[in-house]
């Protein structure tokens, strides 16, 4: 446990980049997303109960994070078309990446990988414009983080940041 | 973390005194079975407590998971202004399983809504009241519903009326 916490990214750090699937044709990579913020939220799987409610809850808050110009992406090791039912059953309305192959290998370099399970911790990162964690949280496995940590840490980016210029 | 920003004020809707030694608040929404299980239970902690306990309801309205649930949250407004908020209430959660618009329609007119304040209601006039609700939510923490705060801090013990009485109790002994 000591050991895992130890590795997680620093705030401060430049987040890994990555490029992973958010439907079986099309990839979306961090370095892209550069020049806004963006919300990474592993989770352990789909339809799981809390992932449920916890990607239930962020779906129904996409106008406040587009307030903050911010995007928000989720990551587990499900593969693409699985992301793609759960999506279109949740009507999820924000990507849902697949670190699918090789397995859980960009929520190992956050260093949110959970290797009895084999699937990724719930975790959020806020990653400032310029692709630096400002913030981070590993929740329970079992409990929902909410948003309330998410839209603090957006509060605190720089005003430049996150801004349409 | 968890606690309740911005705490109970004049705009929130309340049941019992004000100044009660207990408020207990909750996040819900009219379309979730879970807050359709827990309104039963709350209405007993209601009747056991008395004047000891002010009841507080907050919108949660998760709309892409429960289609009619933000429509509903904007009727039980609608019906707050002419002061029927808590008859509204009763009556979403007891027909939670009919909460399309013509359904809502039949309530409001139930609970004393004109055609006027109907049409006010149906073409959104008081969605940014809700989302006000919604917004306090996620800055209090709530990850579901519902989500119970008792005197501004998260309540995240059983639902049922026996234990929350309990729970209530003993911090109103405090």
């Amino acid at each position: 446990m000591t050991n895992e916490s130890s590795s997680i990214i620093s705030v401060g750090r430049a987040a890994p980049d990555f490029s992973l699937h958010s439907t079986p044709d099309q990839t979306v990579s961090l370095s892209q997303l550069r020049g806004r913020p963006v919300v990474l939220v592993f989770y352990p799987a789909d339809w799981s109960p809390v992932c449920g409610d916890q990607v239930a809850l962020y779906n129904e808050m996409l106008a406040e994070f587009q307030s903050y110009n911010a995007q928000i992406v989720g990551i587990s090791v499900d593969g693409a078309w699985c992301h793609a039912a759960f999506a279109g059953d949740r009507k999820l309305r924000f990507p849902l990446l697949s670190d699918f192959e090789p397995k859980g290998d960009v929520a190992r370099r956050y260093g949110v990988y959970r290797e009895e399970e084999g699937v990724c911790d719930r975790a959020l990162f806020v990653i400032d414009a310029e692709g630096i964690v400002r913030w981070r949280y590993v929740s329970p496995i079992g409990i929902n983080p909410g948003a309330d940590g998410i839209l603090d840490a957006l509060d605190k980016l720089p005003h430049d940041q996150g801004q349409n210029s | 973390m968890s606690h309740l920003k911005p705490p109970v004020g004049e705009e929130d809707h309340v049941q019992g005194p004000r100044d009660a030694r207990v408020v207990l608040l909750e996040y819900g929404d009219f379309e979730c079975p879970y807050c359709g299980e827990a309104y039963p239970e709350l209405k007993a902690v209601q009747q056991a407590m008395g004047d000891k306990l002010c009841f507080v309801f907050r919108h949660f309205p998760l709309s892409q998971a429960h289609p009619h649930a933000e429509r509903a949250a904007e009727f039980a407004e609608a019906a707050a202004t002419i002061g029927r908020f808590w008859e509204m209430h009763d009556l979403l959660f007891e027909n939670q399983q009919a909460l399309d618009d013509r359904s809502l329609t039949l309530y409001a007119d139930k609970v004393g809504m004109d055609g006027t304040l109907i049409e006010a209601a149906l073409s959104g006039e008081f969605a940014a009241r809700v989302q006000r609700d919604f917004r306090s939510g996620v800055r209090s923490g709530v990850n579901g519903t519902p989500s119970l705060f008792v005197n501004g801090e998260r309540y995240e013990g059983e639902r049922d009326a026996d234990t929350l009485v309990r729970a209530l109790m003993s911090i109103g002994r405090r």
